[in-house]
């Protein structure tokens, strides 16, 4: 108290330059600095990445993208048109929606009811089933595609058969034991009180689901659909070996890839295609990220 | 009718943790009653019973003369105010207040009109449209109130409404409630720690102590027969002065003074009680009076307290406020014998 008061009593002209003030300046300053700087150095190669998309093969191959930074400026579109010259491209990015929206629909909508189960209702060998799946994050995914593939085949589950559906069914497989894990933590974190007084009011299970824990649980929810679009949208391996052999249901990731010869060559093509791809990410993020802001649950309960 | 009545509830968690036991109380209709007692002693677990948030392990609760043991909570025809107010957030008040009576599958301009109406009492008409994270404490607790009221139910239940209110919000609420109450005309059960509320505002007041019921009576009731010892102590402020004392001849022998007793009793041991405003500056009788050692003085302009050692026991007083005292004193005190209490040394029951 009475150092509070004091200090309201020094005057600002005296206050500035004072140890505490200089204190105060250097330590916010350093903070800024390094962020900065670790801002910077995550950038560099991303940053070198979209030089280089601008620059001809021949450039790229003898000497730095940095170079290009000086005069004189010898930027080029050629890999771009390239890009978007090769076949399938349109159809590989129609692909990808194809695969990705469902495959964060699906995992999404299930992990949401699965882990209000888990968090708020009781049923014998709750906390057992929790674990399991808990645990099964722990499992590399690899370790799964044969046996997973073998079963698909066994039960016509291809690409020829029906679709995408395959590799909907195994993202989705991947993705439940983090989200239901995420989501089941956030819906814990939810005031008893709450939901003791939705079942006086006369809510049931689905009522209380959908018009309490849904709308207050949107900023999980959307940090969860970011993570698993960006997974998919970005994922090679799972589409390659689920659906890859197909041109047919190729992702961009798959196309992309199979730009590179298998000498190496046109590899300069990759610089533009991973802008290319980058673009479809960027926009949900920038849409979904106000959902990042937290906050919601302020004024619940407590005064 | 909305009488509420508890016959031998017992409510057990495990064969050796039982935190309400063998419970009865019978509430009238239209009555303030008051559940209050020290903090984990059952009190809300009671309450939660009768809500429906807790099942019953033994025993009967009656809304009525319904059983609800096995009637869902939502179907008790109850309201409850929550010490957090468990408003949901993401709703409007208007939406907040509206909810329990959509689950009812009520008409639109039904809902709207009740919710007005509850909205008016409290006024919180300028507040509907907005949401409870921009509202102050007091008015977060109206409009949990307003919830409870729009449902029209048999019953109010309250569970420690004012505790996140500050001191002179919860003044002023207190008084608003008691009007609230006139005005429904409907039974409110209403759970406190706190002995000020519960002898504010309950026409009756039920002392709970470590899952037993203490005494059931109207707070004047409690204040001058208190059944036992706890009660005695848990109900006035500042408490009132306990000294172990002896019975010889009719009279109650403590360390510093004797005290002859309004009645006779058989208990030869046993503690004395008597309330601070019973020991005063006025000296009516010298057989009744005690030489006190002052250690503080504690000045509230319409009051004086005095704390100190008579023989060995510590006693309060409550003398005129003019009354020059220092700390280190020695004052002469008289003692009111019509407000003796007398506490057996074993049961710990009121003799007297």
């Amino acid at each position: 108290m009475t150092i509070a008061s004091e200090r309201i009593a020094v005057p600002a002209a005296e206050r500035r330059f004072s140890p505490d003030w200089l204190g105060q300046v250097f330590s916010k300053g350093l903070l800024h600095v390094v962020v900065i700087g670790i801002t910077l150095m995550w950038i560099v190669p991303t940053l070198g990445l979209l030089v280089s998309s601008f620059r001809s093969p021949s450039d790229i191959a003898s000497s730095g993208w940095w170079t290009a930074l000086s005069p004189p400026f010898k930027f080029t579109l050629d890999n771009y048109t390239g890009v978007l010259n090769t076949s399938n491209l349109g159809t590989s990015f129609f692909n990808s929606f194809m695969i990705t929206i469902p495959a964060t629909v699906i995992p999404v909508s299930i992990a949401a009811f699965a882990a209000y189960a888990f968090s708020w209702m009781k049923f014998w060998g709750r906390d057992f089933f929790f674990l399991a799946l808990v645990g099964l994050l722990a499992v590399p995914l690899q370790a799964t595609f044969i046996p997973i593939l073998s079963l698909f085949v066994k039960f016509g589950l291809t690409p020829e058969n029906v679709g995408f559906l395959g590799l909907w069914l195994a993202h989705t497989g991947y993705g439940l034991p983090f989200a239901i894990y995420l989501l089941a933590n956030f819906f814990r974190s939810l005031p008893t009180d709450l939901f003791e007084s939705a079942e006086i009011d006369g809510a049931g299970t689905l009522t209380v689901f959908f018009r309490i824990v849904l709308p207050l649980s949107v900023p999980a929810i959307a940090s969860l659909v970011i993570f698993q679009f960006l997974w998919i949208w970005n994922d090679y391996l799972v589409a390659l070996i689920y659906v890859g052999g197909t041109a047919d249901f190729a992702p961009l990731t798959v196309t992309i890839a199979n730009l590179v010869n298998s000498n190496g060559q046109g590899w300069e093509l990759l610089t533009a295609a991973a802008f290319f791809s980058m673009i479809v990410p960027l926009i949900v993020f920038f849409s979904l990220q106000r959902f990042f802001v937290r906050g919601i649950l302020a004024g619940s309960v407590k005064g | 009718m909305s009488s509420v009545t508890y016959d031998h509830v017992v409510k057990r968690y495990t064969s050796d943790l039982t935190v309400v036991k063998d419970f009865n109380v019978e509430i009238k209709d239209k009555e303030f009653m008051v559940l209050v007692g020290p903090s984990g002693c059952g009190k809300s677990t009671a309450l939660r019973m009768l809500a429906g948030l807790e099942s019953i392990s033994e025993g009967q609760i009656r809304i009525g003369d319904r059983v609800v043991n096995d009637v869902a909570a939502k179907d008790r025809d109850i309201a409850m105010v929550f010490q957090s107010y468990a408003l949901y957030p993401h709703m409007s008040v208007y939406d907040n207040m509206a909810f329990p009576l959509q689950m009812q599958h009520m008409k639109k301009p039904d809902i709207d009109q009740r919710v007005k109406n509850a909205s008016r009492i409290l006024g919180l008409d300028n507040f509907l449209a907005r949401k409870p994270r921009a509202l102050s404490g007091g008015q977060r607790q109206r409009v949990a109130l307003g919830r409870a009221i729009v449902r029209n139910p048999k019953v109010f239940l309250l569970d420690e409404p004012l505790s996140n209110l500050d001191a002179k919000l919860r003044g002023q609420t207190r008084i608003e409630l008691q009007k609230l109450h006139r005005d429904l005309e409907t039974t409110f059960i209403y759970v406190t720690h706190d002995q000020v509320e519960a002898m504010t505002m309950g026409d009756r007041i039920a002392i709970m102590n470590a899952g037993i019921l203490q005494q059931v009576g109207t707070p004047g009731e409690i204040y001058d027969h208190p059944a036992n010892l706890f009660v005695a102590g848990f109900i006035g402020s500042p408490t009132m002065n306990f000294v172990p004392a002896t019975v010889e001849n009719g009279s109650a022998k403590a360390s510093g003074f004797s005290v002859k007793l309004p009645k006779s009793i058989s208990a030869t041991k046993g503690t004395l009680g008597f309330r601070p405003e019973a020991v005063t500056d006025r000296v009516t009788d010298e057989a009744n009076s005690m030489q006190m050692k002052v250690d503080v003085v504690e000045r509230l302009g319409s009051d004086q307290f005095l704390y100190g050692k008579v023989g060995g026991d510590a006693v309060t007083a409550r003398v005129d406020p003019r009354m020059k005292v220092d700390p280190g004193d020695t004052v002469k005190l008289g003692l009111d014998t019509r407000t003796l209490h007398f506490f057996d040394a074993e049961t710990e029951l009121a003799l007297i």
